[in-house]
């Protein structure tokens, strides 16, 4: 398990979020807190919410009800503007990586820093590229397209491209679905290398055991929409409850 | 007798639905396009303003339209001269063929067929693109980043087919000028200096303004209906060719549409 969390103030404070599709009751009054530099590991089902619950935390799906404050920001009172201005703070690694097809590896790190120039002021945006790529092991990809990137290496650059910013917290969306065990362990390593050097909080949902021990300093399961339990791994793993039993058997 | 009656009630109810449903998704899709394209006229004037996206889009439309209108313009041009030169020359005027031509083919065949080639081309290709991006969530990736993904994606695209078009239009007419010309000179001994001489005595400024006119609205309409399918697609990569698909008929039926329109409104003006 990664140990190794600092103490800081709470960067998401999410209190009885409710949302729903239609007939669909996707969250049922969630909570969750997450302090400064801590990575916490979101587990459930499929459709269970996990992914709608970080798409909320980034604004992508306006809730209908509770409160969500997220760098000391309530979202769903934000204009498009202040919105943007928060997604600057916020970095996303998407489940599929979604990497603009149409540009390669360098335009696709160049292209969040084109639209924050007052964030990388005193730096060259090729240094941030290049450094961003060096912390993914990745720098001679530089002028690939995405299409010539292997599964690893497409989550390693969506991860390049999250820090470029230097985010204060990342929302990972299954950073080790459709990986093989091995690449799936070095992406779970490298999100905890992440942590560390950029002192980001993080949310990963995930439903991979090892990516959940390897990157959460706290686990949350979500079930029926709620907080099922929450604690560190071993504790929750120990656990004898069916439904928390279930998750790893 | 009362049995067959009452299946046939039965159907005949089942069909009013049908049409009555056809009709309700006609009025809905009419509604939700033209929201789309206020949103688009009331996003263009503000910034941030993609220029260098925009120029990319000039571009990729322009020259990868360029050797298919070409082509077909040039074919169409050929071929409108070998249908209607026997009918000219049986009843001895074959001198009208430069104006008859010219007048066609800058009026109606080249700014139609030009929206219709890139309605295939540039409308499907635009619906999916962006369905794709949709499917991929790399809109909601520009979206996170801090970037409008309608400014960047629909007004660069919608400006630079609406631009784009007319562009292409002209290129046609010349082009397909130049086919019939081949054709009478070939054929009639007529030089390339005397048909051109004899197109512009013919063509006026009345021919010329109202077509580059309709190429501007076709140009919009493709650029609209590609967009608005790809931005709006759902259902996974099935609904990416499904988009693909009925971006093209849309906007070849708004293309048709919009010629008669412009047909009708021109002739008001001609009355006048």
């Amino acid at each position: 398990m990664n140990s190794d969390p600092q103490t800081y103030s709470s960067v998401v404070s999410i209190r009885n979020l409710h949302k729903s599709f239609g007939s669909n009751h996707v969250l049922r009054g969630f909570h969750l807190d997450v302090a400064a530099g801590e990575n916490v590991a979101v587990m459930g089902k499929s459709g269970s919410g996990k992914s709608v619950l970080i798409k909320c935390i980034i604004g992508l799906e306006p809730i209908d009800e509770g409160q969500l404050i997220v760098l000391g920001k309530d979202v769903p009172k934000l204009s498009v503007r202040e919105l943007d201005e928060l997604r600057a703070d916020v970095g996303f690694q998407f489940q599929g990586s979604a990497l603009y097809d149409s540009m390669t590896v360098r335009e696709n790190l160049e292209f969040p820093l084109r639209r924050h120039l007052e964030k990388i002021k005193g730096y060259r945006a090729e240094d941030l590229v290049k450094e961003a790529l060096e912390n993914v092991g990745l720098l001679n990809a530089i002028d690939l397209l995405p299409s010539e990137l292997s599964g690893g290496m497409k989550k390693r650059i969506a991860l390049a491209r999250t820090i470029i910013m230097r985010p204060k917290l990342i929302l990972y969306d299954e950073p080790t679905s459709g990986l093989d065990p091995i690449t799936a362990r070095e992406i779970s390593r490298l999100i905890v290398d992440i942590q560390k050097q950029y002192q980001a909080a993080s949310v990963v949902i995930t439903h991979d055991l090892a990516c959940a021990r390897i990157t959460g300093n706290r686990l949350v399961i979500l079930s029926d929409g709620k907080n099922y339990i929450e604690g560190k791994y071993e504790e929750v793993e120990r656990m004898t409850d069916p439904v928390v039993h279930s998750f790893f058997t | 007798m009362l049995r067959h009656a009452a299946t046939s009630t039965l159907l005949l109810f089942k069909n009013r639905l049908v049409v009555l449903r056809l009709l309700r998704q006609f009025f809905v899709t009419t509604g939700q396009i033209s929201q789309f394209a206020a949103r688009y006229w009331r996003e263009v004037w503000f910034p941030p303003y993609e220029f260098q996206e925009l120029l990319k889009q000039c571009f990729l439309i322009g020259n990868k339209s360029m050797a298919l209108v070409g082509t077909t313009g040039f074919i169409m041009g050929i071929v409108l001269t070998l249908q209607t030169r026997p009918t000219l020359i049986e009843f001895g005027a074959q001198s009208w063929m430069p104006a008859m031509v010219g007048i066609a083919i800058v009026r109606e065949i080249g700014p139609v067929l030009t929206a219709l080639i890139c309605a295939g081309k540039v409308g499907s290709g635009i619906g999916a693109e962006l369905a794709s991006m949709k499917v991929t969530e790399q809109i909601d990736a520009m979206e996170v980043s801090g970037t409008n993904p309608f400014k960047y994606l629909v007004i660069t695209r919608v400006t630079a087919t609406t631009i784009m078009i007319p562009v292409l239009v002209i290129m046609s007419d010349l082009i397909s000028l130049g086919g019939s010309a081949i054709v009478e000179n070939l054929k009639g001994g007529v030089s390339f200096t005397l048909y051109f001489s004899k197109v512009l005595e013919f063509l006026q400024f009345g021919d010329l303004l109202p077509s580059i006119i309709k190429s501007f609205f076709f140009g919009f309409a493709i650029g609209i209906i590609g967009c608005y399918k790809g931005y709006t697609s759902s259902r996974g990569t099935e609904g990416v060719g499904r988009t693909a698909n009925e971006a093209v008929v849309i906007a070849s039926l708004l293309v048709f549409v919009l010629d008669f329109i412009a047909v009708l409104v021109t002739d008001i003006f001609y009355e006048l």
